[in-house]
């Protein structure tokens, strides 16, 4: 089973059909098992109960630039290699990126409020991600501008690899710029500064996040397939109807 | 290396002759620097607080307008496939048409600017410090719309589309602009870190650009 076993858009929905229901199901479960958990984490020594925003925040803000990778590999796909569900791939991801982005900046400005005493502060980690929605939406935007679904798919693809540059600027903003927002704790060099007690939770919750993503990723891929399918019966049909219609006229001038 | 010369002496030739609309570029920043004194009031010391935001926003805007027309009118002459085609590299080729726009559009800009940070109630100091910043930072913001000039080429689309996917990428000039200018004003901080950090964005737009620029050209152009 390889990436071009699933050029063919039949087969993919196959696959994907039976795959499906399993991970809804897997998702379901480990999110359930998340929230309980982090409902269920104990305070923070300083923070309190707020620091159970984390739980939600830090998986959305992980998926935010996941999610322009897996479209950035989906863009290589659609120019380098050509592979047809490439940009169906790249499309489907926008929203739920713009999404997951979206989630991010709205749980850390309402953890910011009680914690910094603002919302919103132009610190280099907020203002890159912010970026990072606006070029999801920008990206969104271009869709939507072009008829030609080939044509869009290859113009997204050059920007979304331009917009990759962001990624490392995002992860590593905190650790360049000294700034509100604390650095990296979980993934570092010697280990993880978080407590277990902590740490089990939000792994439990970005597995979960990414498991959501994935599933709802392939659920609409499958949508945007079978868009196309639609869109391309329909012009099949616009024609068939021109062209007969065109053959009757010639037949009465014949007639006539 | 003479095909590119003359890539980028006829784009200039073309740019400030009748019909280029390099200059116009200057006439529109100035009446942006114009127009922020009606918005925010003849309050000089409050215009000279907010100089180097309004000379680099200005600045922003007038280059994001020029670059609309960067493939477009080759496009639709014909000479973009002549240049598509030709032997010489594509993305040497888009950099040195990028070049040749800096050169006709972007320098305007930056001689223009003493005259307006007259007008703004800024000192030699700050107006120095502002039009060193421009001249580092505006071929990022020329490099960079490239890539928008490009894609509006190949999707028929030029305008909003073009200034909606363009303008989150020049937001880090902008900043680190604005923030070397205000350091020598008023800040604090030192000129130095910002000021490298605009250079290093001006040469990585200098390598991405042209790049992305001839990709897309390349797969969209049919």
């Amino acid at each position: 089973m390889t990436l071009i076993d699933l050029a063919n858009p039949t087969r993919f929905l196959a696959l994907t059909a039976r795959v499906l229901p399993w991970l809804a199901a897997a998702t379901a479960i480990l999110l359930t098992i998340g929230l309980y958990q982090s409902a269920y984490a104990p305070d923070d020594y300083q923070q309190g109960a707020t620091v159970k925003i984390m739980f939600i925040h830090v998986p959305n803000a992980w998926l935010s630039m996941f999610v322009w990778g897996v479209m950035s590999l989906a863009s290589l796909g659609t120019l380098v290699w050509r592979h047809p569900l490439a940009d169906v791939a790249a499309k489907a991801a926008a929203p739920i990126g713009a999404a997951f982005t979206f989630l991010a900046l709205l749980t850390g400005s309402l953890w910011g409020r009680p914690m910094w005493g603002t919302y919103w502060e132009w610190d280099a980690r907020l203002t890159s991600v912010l970026i990072l929605f606006l070029m999801y939406l920008g990206l969104m935007a271009l869709w939507r501008a072009v008829d030609d679904p080939s044509r869009a798919a290859r113009a997204a693809a050059v920007l979304t690899l331009v917009g990759a540059i962001n990624l490392p600027i995002i992860k590593f903003s905190v650790d360049w710029w000294n700034t509100l927002h604390q650095p990296a704790s979980v993934m570092r060099m010697g280990g993880s500064s978080l407590d277990k007690s902590f740490l089990i939770p939000l792994l439990v919750m970005a597995i979960a996040f990414t498991l959501l993503f994935v599933t709802l990723h392939l659920a609409a891929m499958r949508n945007e397939i079978l868009r196309r399918r639609v869109r391309s019966l329909q012009m099949m049909q616009a024609s068939r109807v021109a062209f007969s219609s065109d053959v009757g006229a010639s037949k009465e001038i014949g007639a006539a | 290396m003479t095909a590119l010369s003359a890539l980028i002496r006829r784009d200039i030739r073309i740019a400030l002759r009748v019909g280029g609309g390099a200059l116009i570029g200057v006439l529109f920043f100035l009446t942006v620097v114009v127009l922020m004194p009606f918005a925010v009031g003849p309050d000089l010391a409050l215009l000279s607080r907010l100089g180097p935001a309004i000379l680099w926003l200005g600045a922003l805007l007038a280059s994001l307008l020029t670059l609309d027309r960067l493939f477009m009118a080759d496009h639709e002459d014909g000479s973009l496939d002549l240049i598509t085609m030709s032997r010489t590299p594509l993305e040497l080729a888009c950099a040195s048409k990028a070049l040749a726009h800096w050169l006709a559009a972007g320098l305007p800009l930056i001689v223009a600017t003493p005259v307006l940070g007259l007008l703004l109630n800024l000192d030699m100091v700050a107006t120095g410090a502002v039009a060193l910043t421009l001249l580092a930072g505006t071929p990022a913001l020329t490099f960079t719309g490239m890539i928008g000039a490009a894609l509006a080429v190949t999707l028929h689309r030029g305008g909003l589309l073009m200034a909606v996917l363009v303008l989150p990428l020049s937001i880090p000039v902008l900043i680190f602009g604005v923030a070397a200018s205000q350091a020598v004003i008023v800040g604090p901080m030192s000129f130095g870190a910002p000021f490298s950090i605009l250079c290093a964005l001006s040469l990585i737009s200098l390598v991405v650009g042209p790049f992305a620029a001839a990709a897309s050209l390349k797969h969209g152009l049919d």
